[in-house]
């Protein structure tokens, strides 16, 4: 067993984990941060998808031990603290963005990082930019709108439409 | 009771129609959630499955010692130790009276038939421990050959997949409009018909690849159990497994909580959910088990797998006269729930929109060893729809005439709805020449006729295609008779509940339980119409037997055409009640009141009101109510319908083929669908955008292969090719609008249109680019290199990848090397 102390969603938390633990594991079943789910086990589908230390990273690829240290937020963490939904919360609620909402956490995580990166991104950049996220529900179209919406939104525009 | 001023009130404006945001999405952005692996119980216990790595052997022995004595492993159990105890997997579908089920155990005692069956389970107090222990547990198979291809499986001297049967097919099931008197004669017209066009296509294995891996939970109570799984069909798994296990049903309840995805994949009595329950019982304790994506892939069930031989036959004009269908469907290695009916239902829909004088279909249900398959979104529908719409396009080439024009001649007209099909079904309405004229629009149908021409001509390396589809689809499933007279175990009926609050507040329990489709939000738009009550007033309960104790769940697209009829008739009910009750408080006869925007008014007596809401309380209060009724105005409702109902539509596909690559692109994609009156446009839209990416994706990108030892090589999203963002078009969609007779919303159903329509249509495209260069078929997925191959070699572009590849077969494991079929010394079952 390795310690770790992280701050997951504003809160710190010190634990004992086996090193093998995954990053996901340690959040869902150690913290019971559940809002972060698992969708595959190749890293191919992204709905695991949190940011740690600001940078969007599946979390079944980090190891816990590997986050020993680091601020990591997930979707639980990221409406304001009066519970305002984020802007791209709010975009793929109002572009019907999701459908099961199995994807959605790891699709919103990527999106927020994407957005970080490229502010004003086109459809076809946001396509490429949300690649590392599988979606079954929803042929992407109404997330690239989302994504569009709340690029306008977060720089001030009038929304984005697809 | 309040009497209100008689305000003139703008009438608030009708939900139905409003693009209305949803509510389920406030948890679904938020991570708050409630997916079945984020349970946890007291004393809760991890199963984990030894699972075979070989697809057809006898199991000589089965050693469990070494994980027993693994760190926190509290048990392990093979098939041996719930042999007496399993029973079978139901199969509620024998469509035809001699069917052959040679019944499907949860866990194979003494044979595998296919890679990823269960032969151990372990039990571990965390999923870690039970995990690593999969690994300690030893099984001795002795090797059989396995029995892969459809053909080859109904060839005469093939090895068989169970071999205490005759054979290895289940079924032979045959319509013929000649013998239904629905029809003529075949044959005959077969034999008149000036021009004859056969093809063979191939309905590759798909996977339904839902995002939520399957998960259960069983927490035993006494002598009553507690089920929550991942499942689209909460009560029809209530009533299997109580059959399966013995388990009393009325000492069973099973949650559906939030479901991520279904598509068919999650209608299904898993062995899974049977091995929860029947290892809950032993133990005394709470189990968990939440599968793999790997396992996903491997051992939950597949969908489409068949072989289609199709004959048409037309006159020189283009009039069609027959149409004749043979079917090898693949069963794979044991029937599931409605694993023979997927094929049979199918049966119904390969005529499509055209007008056949005679029609038969034949189809064999086959045993392979291979994960069995059952329904997958559209389940018969898309494999009956690819296989006319492309029939249709190849008669079209053989009689020189434009694939649109042979369409035009032989559809259904827009008068002559009622239209009793040589299947035998009746289509409800439409206006396919309406769908097509706006889709061709759409499209930009003339300008991107004009740029093939101009590629065409200067042998551009990027040639373009256009592609149509125009289809129909039998959704609302499903009338009960029909459903008996196809000999399917249950009804297609649909129930639902209100009950008024008595602070106004409205619960709806539906029985058809969601897992993405916005039954919550919907439902609500109906009964704010139906009671006149707002919208944030109506909470639809669903996914529980405990709590919805009625219903048939959702599939076939029948959630709003039969589940939310249900919900319109209970709510038509609640207002029939509470008019008794209006009229008692406001001294007024029944025949005197109008009901409107939630209220109660007297005819001619302004300002006498009393409102739908308020009545709930003064029953709950129940001081003041009239003597001959009970004082509640809730009320239920079983909607059974009398047909199906039949969306149409017409999706129009522009591939571009790079014909030095092999890379196909889709240019534009067009469509526009006619799913009846529209609910809420958002959820519509979303649907047929949704079913789009998955027909294009069995068009393009998906097929599970197996290799000639029966591995599954797409085995993990890395290979088996869920298509990403990137991979996928902007999608151009509208609607027309002709409302189904047969429902009081008059909804058609939404959900599998778009999967159902778009694959012929892609297809379709891609051989328009490249027919001129003597490709007449490319098989799915269309791969660069197969496209690439068709181009520079002809035929249909052949298996997946070249001989001696993993993709292809030969592909061998420690455990399968030496067990030599001919498929595997040729290098390929494919």
């Amino acid at each position: 067993m390795t310690s770790i102390n992280v701050r997951v969603d504003g809160a710190s938390y010190s634990d004992d984990v086996e090193p093998r633990t995954l990053l996901v594991h340690y959040l869902r079943e150690t913290l019971g941060k559940v809002g972060t789910v698992v969708g595959c086990d190749t890293s191919n589908c992204g709905a695991c998808t949190v940011h740690l230390d600001g940078e969007a990273v599946k979390s079944c690829t980090v190891f816990a031990v590997q986050a020993d240290g680091s601020e990591i937020t997930t979707i639980e963490g990221i409406a304001g603290g009066d519970g305002a939904l984020h802007p791209v919360q709010k975009a793929f609620h109002e572009m019907h963005g999701l459908q099961c909402g199995y994807c959605t956490p790891g699709m919103i995580m990527a999106s927020i990082d994407l957005l970080k990166e490229n502010p004003s991104p086109s459809e076809t950049e946001i396509r490429e930019g949300i690649e590392g996220n599988l979606c079954r529900c929803t042929g992407y179209q109404n997330i690239v709108r989302a994504v569009q919406q709340a690029a306008g939104e977060m720089s001030g525009a009038t929304g984005g439409q697809a | 009771m309040t009497v209100t001023e008689d305000a003139a009130a703008v009438a608030p404006a009708k939900e139905v129609g409003q693009p209305r945001r949803r509510k389920e999405d406030a948890r679904l952005i938020t991570g708050r959630t409630t997916w079945t692996d984020n349970m946890v119980l007291p004393g809760m216990l991890h199963l984990a499955v030894v699972r075979s790595p070989v697809a057809h052997a006898r199991i000589t022995a089965v050693d469990v010692s070494a994980a027993q004595q693994a760190p926190n492993v509290v048990a392990v159990f093979t098939g041996r130790d719930l042999a007496e105890e399993q029973g079978s997997i139901p199969c509620a579908w024998p469509v035809t009276p001699d069917m052959v089920n040679p019944g499907h155990p949860s866990i194979a005692v003494d044979q595998v038939n296919h890679v990823g069956e269960a032969v151990a389970i372990v039990v571990g107090r965390s999923k870690a421990a039970a995990t690593d222990a999969v690994e300690l547990v030893d099984v001795d198979y002795d090797l059989l050959p396995p029995v892969l291809d459809l053909e080859e499986a109904v060839a005469d001297g093939s090895g068989l997949v169970h071999d205490q049967l005759a054979s290895n097919t289940s079924y032979h099931f045959v319509f013929d409009a000649g013998d239904a008197g629905t029809g003529a004669d075949t044959e005959q017209a077969f034999a008149d018909a000036e021009v004859v066009v056969s093809r063979r296509f191939v309905q590759q294995r798909l996977i339904p690849a839902f995002m939520e891996p399957r998960s259960v939970v069983v927490q035993p109570q006494g002598e009553n159990y507690t089920m929550w799984s991942a499942t689209q069909v909460p009560h029809v798994l209530r009533v299997m497994a109580a059959m399966v296990t013995g388990i009393p049903e009325h000492k069973l309840r099973v949650i559906a909580p939030d479901v991520g995805g279904g598509f068919g994949g999650k209608l299904q009595v898993n062995p899974e959910e049977i091995l929860c329950l029947l290892l809950a019982r032993r133990l005394g304790k709470p189990v968990k088990w939440t599968e793999t994506r790997s396992e996903s892939l491997m051992a939950a069930h597949h969908g489409r797998g068949q072989v289609q031989f199709i004959d048409i036959a037309s006159d020189r004009q283009g009039n069609v006269k027959g149409l004749r269908v043979r079917l090898l469907a693949d069963m794979g290695a044991y029937l599931r729930l409605i694993t023979p009916g997927v094929p049979a239902l199918g049966a119904f829909m390969f005529p499509g929109i055209y007008k056949f004088p005679a029609y038969r279909f034949e189809c064999d249900g086959v045993f392979t060893n291979k994960v069995p398959t059952d329904a997958y979104r559209g389940a018969g529908r898309p494999e009956a729809t690819f296989a006319v719409e492309r029939i249709m396009d190849e008669l079209a080439v053989e009689l020189g005439m434009d694939p649109l024009e042979l369409r035009r001649k032989n559809w259904i007209q827009a008068d002559e709805f009622p239209f009793t099909t040589v299947a035998g079904l009746e289509y409800d309405s439409g206006d396919y020449e309406q769908a097509t004229r706006e889709a061709l629009e759409l499209l930009g149908y003339d300008e991107l006729r004009a740029e093939q021409k101009r590629r065409r001509e200067s042998g551009d390396p990027v040639q373009l295609g256009i592609g149509f589809s125009t289809f129909t689809e039998m959704c609302g499933l499903a009338p009960s008779r029909v459903l008996g007279s196809l000999s399917y175990g249950a009804g297609g009926w649909e129930s639902a509940s209100i009950r008024m609050l008595p602070t106004g507040k409205v619960e709806v329990v539906t029985g058809s339980t969601p897992h993405g489709q916005g039954h919550e939000t919907a439902w609500s738009q109906l009964v704010a119409d139906q009671l006149g009550v707002p919208f944030e007033d109506v909470e639809v309960l669903h996914g529980d037997t405990a709590i919805s104790p009625r219903g048939m769940d959702t599939y076939g697209s029948r959630s709003l055409v039969v589940g939310g009829t249900a919900v319109v008739k209970a709510a038509e009910k609640v207002v029939a009640k509470a008019r008794k009750v209006a009229a008692h408080l406001l001294e007024a006869s029944e025949d005197d009141l109008e009901f409107a925007d939630g209220k109660f008014a007297v005819r001619g007596t302004p300002g006498a009101t009393v409102g739908i809401q308020e009545i709930a309380l003064a029953v709950f209060a129940a001081h003041n109510y009239p003597e001959d009724i009970e004082p509640s105005i809730d009320a239920e409702a079983t909607f059974d319908p009398v047909n199906f109902s039949f969306p149409h539509g017409t999706h129009l596909c522009a591939m571009e083929v790079d014909t030095d690559t092999g890379m196909v692109k889709i240019r534009k994609y067009a469509c526009v669908d006619d799913v009846g009156t529209i609910v809420n446009p958002l959820i519509v839209e979303g649907q047929i955008h949704g079913g789009l990416a998955q027909g294009i994706a069995q068009a393009l990108y998906e097929e599970a292969v197996y290799d000639a030892d029966g591995n599954l090589t797409t085995g993990s999203f890395v290979d088996y090719l869920v298509p990403t963002a990137a991979d996928l078009p902007h999608f151009d969609t509208a609607t027309t609008v002709h409302a189904a007779p047969g429902n009081p919303i008059g909804a058609k159903g939404v959900g599998e249109a778009g999967c159902i329509a778009s694959t012929p249509a892609v297809v379709n495209a891609a051989l328009d680019a490249v027919r001129h260069l003597g490709v007449s078929d490319i098989l799915m997925p269309l791969t660069p290199e197969r496209v690439w191959r068709a181009i520079r070699t002809g035929g249909d572009g052949g298996a997946r990848a070249t001989a001696g590849t993993n993709a292809y077969g030969g592909a061998q494991t420690e455990s399968t090397a030496g067990v030599a079929t001919p498929a595997s010394e040729l290098g390929g079952d494919r």
